[in-house]
């Protein structure tokens, strides 16, 4: 008998979840997230179609490329989407970070390629890999203060600003290299030493890929320690608030310039681990190379940041969709498309998931009909075991029928 | 006698009526074009005609941002509206090249290209902004981005030379000069001589949109979507349609800008408008909203630019001061290139503090919101 009422409560707590995750608006966004990357993937396809119109074959073997990008080749697949993703994630958590606080972070390039620079400079210098990744953070952090000081104080939007950091860093960084660090033979840095780099942890064995190194644990650990700082602490409370409403939290007692200039730094920082991550890779790693070109992670950064819906974990999840992606690369020039149909779709899924919010009333629909529908089929077999059911299992199908309709109405 | 007097009287009255602060500036406007006109050299006309071909982009794009922030969107894809006109602009030209058809209405064929691609472009903003409600920054970064993609894809595809360059002739289609216009002191010279037609034509529309932004009726009601579309909503002002309009007009403006970019200062388009969208902006919030000022302001930027570009011009004119060459010599061109992008950020840093943009700039239009 016992055995029974717990099995029933326990049924019953299961239940009483689901009904939280099936009416939570977090399956919603999760729901118009995918139908953001449908779209962007199939907007993709489109362009290699337009492309190859003679041979539209080859457009789908290169969609069949990103696709199987992942476990193509077994677990080296899967090491190279860790690698891929770490930068990612830590850029894209840039972004989030930044949004977090009502910022739009659109220099995370600049203050990447002024964090790498300094994290590459001290690697060579110093040979110490925790001393080059600190002054990467560093670097990153110091470009993203002024952008962040005349936001504060002058009232200067930051999205121009940090836009002309992006130009100011893309010119001073080469021009630093070319000074200091410069090897003219390659027209690019020196390599980093190998006391340096990353440590590799061992993971590169386990996955049987050169250059997966320590990364991906430095960008998880920095996933949770943002997430904690955001939703445990008095101070990511603070920064949300400001974010939420300005004059608002100014008016509860919160600094908000100082908040402003913070979530900014912080925002640098994580841009400058992303690129200090991303140049002090072991085995053949990039290089920083001296062209007038600003960094293409920054921009990625904000497609990560937007498809994680901004969420620490979220990111962490994005980041690695789009590790994902990146390492379909190879595959995709195989096939004879250059990496910039990757760029083009991740444009594409920023754009589509700027319509979240559209997406996100077919998704309630959809996640209505399907509810209904199992309602439907799991009501039979309930009324058959009439004794066992209790009052509290019959209402929420009815009021979900109800909420449906309400919803429909929208 | 009297009655003259009267009549020269009535000849004054008739005048504006200016503030002493007016004279004056116009005063020391007037003088300082007679120092110009008299003492500036063949080497500094040089670096003012190269300051034309960006100042003009600049003014022209940074009315197009004028336009659709006005109208209560924030068009952070100029940038790639830019890029996206002067691709398909410039795409066409060199195949039209090509071909063999060549001459000054082409490059007019071109520049309208440039403008219906710039349409098409903005229209993705436009319905992600306008109709779908979506937050404009994440829509216009998301189109910056595409632009790009798109523009090296495509040209790899699509170009001559099945490379991101694409290449066109530029060279012999300056036209030689502007007769009476061209003895115009200072301006003349700077203007109407060994000078684009294009660039021309782009001061005309820069006037011509900037009176009706502010002159007409349409332009009243643009503005007033910007500032309370509410209150326009209530006035019978289709708050939608004409955002749609405006959108799409800033997009016209930016395929224009993009192709008015390239022609003039390059030979071949690799996918790059170096950041003049997003300076077209900055240009845009330091003038104020303000069609004379973006102008002004646009002058200025070009200047900086055109320092970078025509560096050898400033250093043939100072070379006779020994110490001011060993300095320029060792100037490294990275720190020219950069002074756009920093003087941009010390203006804003001193004009944004009172700067107040279109108050309903970036709201999305929720007729259900009061």
């Amino acid at each position: 008998m016992t055995e029974v009422t717990k099995k029933r409560t326990c049924s019953l707590k299961f239940k009483t979840w689901w009904r939280k995750v099936v009416e939570s608006t977090g399956i919603e966004k999760f729901l118009a997230t995918i139908i953001a990357i449908i779209a962007g993937l199939l907007f993709g396809l489109i362009v290699m179609l337009v492309i190859n119109i003679t041979d539209p074959f080859v457009a789908f073997e290169g969609l069949g490329a990103i696709l199987t990008a992942g476990f193509s080749k077994g677990v080296k697949s899967i090491g190279e989407v860790l690698f891929r993703a770490a930068p990612l994630i830590l850029v894209g958590l840039s972004v989030a970070f930044a949004f977090k606080t009502g910022l739009f972070n659109i220099g995370a390039s600049g203050q990447l390629m002024m964090g790498s620079f300094l994290a590459v400079f001290v690697g060579i210098k110093t040979e110490s890999w925790i001393l080059a990744l600190i002054s990467g953070v560093l670097g990153g952090a110091l470009w993203a203060l002024i952008p962040a000081l005349l936001k504060a104080y002058r009232n200067v939007h930051e999205v121009v600003a940090t836009i002309m950091m992006n130009y100011i860093a893309m010119y001073s960084s080469k021009m630093l290299i070319e000074w200091l660090i410069f090897m003219p033979i390659h027209q690019q840095a020196r390599p980093v030493p190998t006391g340096g780099q990353l440590p590799t942890l061992g993971l590169d064995k386990l996955f049987n890929f050169p250059r997966l190194n320590s990364g991906i644990v430095i960008a998880i650990i920095t996933t949770i320690i943002i997430f904690v700082l955001l939703e445990k602490t008095t101070f990511g409370y603070q920064l949300k608030a400001v974010g939420f409403n300005r004059e608002a939290a100014r008016y509860a007692g919160i600094n908000d310039k100082r908040n402003i200039v913070l979530s900014l730094v912080i925002a640098g920082a994580l841009a400058g681990l992303a690129g200090a991550v991303i140049y002090l890779v072991p085995a053949q790693g990039e290089r920083l190379a001296t062209k007038h070109v600003i960094s293409n992670y920054g921009f990625q950064g904000i497609a990560v940041a937007l498809l994680g819906m901004s969420h620490p974990i979220g990111t962490m999840g994005a980041g690695l969709f789009f590790g994902y992606i990146e390492a379909a690369n190879l595959p995709l020039q195989r096939v004879g498309f250059k990496r910039e149909i990757i760029d083009i779709i991740s444009a594409s899924i920023i754009y589509f998931s700027a319509f979240t919010l559209f997406f996100q009333i077919y998704a309630r629909r959809f996640i209505n009909k399907m509810r209904d529908f199992f309602a439907k089929i799991k009501k039979k077999p309930q009324l058959a075991t009439a004794e066992g059911v209790e009052i509290e299992t019959l209402p929420p199908n009815e009021e979900g029928k109800e909420g449906g309709q309400e919803d429909d109405r929208k | 006698m009297t009655e003259n007097k009267s009549k020269f009287k009535v000849f004054l009255a008739k005048l504006p009526k200016l503030s002493k602060k007016q004279i004056i500036t116009i005063a020391v406007l007037l003088v300082l074009y007679v120092l110009l006109a008299i003492f500036t050299s063949d080497n500094m006309y040089n670096l003012l005609t190269l300051t034309i071909y960006s100042a003009i982009p600049l003014a022209i794009v940074a009315m197009g941002g004028m336009y659709s922030e006005r109208s209560g969107v924030v068009n952070i894809a100029l940038e790639g509206t830019m890029m996206f006109g002067a691709f398909v602009g410039i795409l066409c030209l060199s195949h039209i090249q090509h071909a063999g058809i060549d001459g000054q209405h082409i490059i007019f064929l071109a520049l309208l290209i440039g403008a219906i691609s710039g349409v098409i472009f903005s229209a993705l903003h436009a319905f992600a902004s306008i109709t779908m409600k979506s937050d404009q920054t994440i829509s216009g970064t998301a189109l910056n981005m595409l632009a790009a993609g798109l523009a090296i894809f495509m040209g790899r595809a699509l170009s001559l030379g099945r490379t991101e360059e694409i290449t066109f002739s530029s060279t012999h289609h300056r036209i030689s000069a502007i007769p009476l216009l061209r003895h115009i002191p200072f301006f003349g010279k700077i203007l109407f001589e060994d000078i684009y037609l294009i660039s021309l034509f782009g001061i005309l529309l820069f006037i011509v949109m900037g009176v009706i932004a502010y002159k007409t009726k349409f332009g009243l009601r643009l503005r007033a979507c910007g500032e309370n579309p509410h209150a326009a909503d209530a006035a019978g002002i289709n708050v939608i349609r004409t955002r749609y309009i405006a959108v799409l007009i800033s997009g016209m403006l930016g395929g224009i800008g993009g192709v008015l970019l390239i022609i003039p200062t390059t030979v071949s388009f690799i996918a790059n408008v170096y950041g003049f969208g997003f300076l077209a902006l900055a240009v845009l919030i330091s003038g104020q909203w303000k069609p004379s000022r973006i102008m002004i302001f646009a002058i200025f930027f070009g200047l900086l630019r055109s320092i970078a570009f025509g560096f050898a011009f400033i250093k043939a004119d100072l070379s006779h001061i020994a110490f001011l060459k060993t300095f320029l010599d060792k100037l490294p061109t990275d720190i020219l290139n950069m002074l756009p992008y920093v003087v941009t950020l010390i203006v804003l840093a001193f004009t944004s503090l009172k700067s107040r943009g279109p108050k309903a700039a970036g709201e999305p239009y929720d007729q259900g919101k009061r």
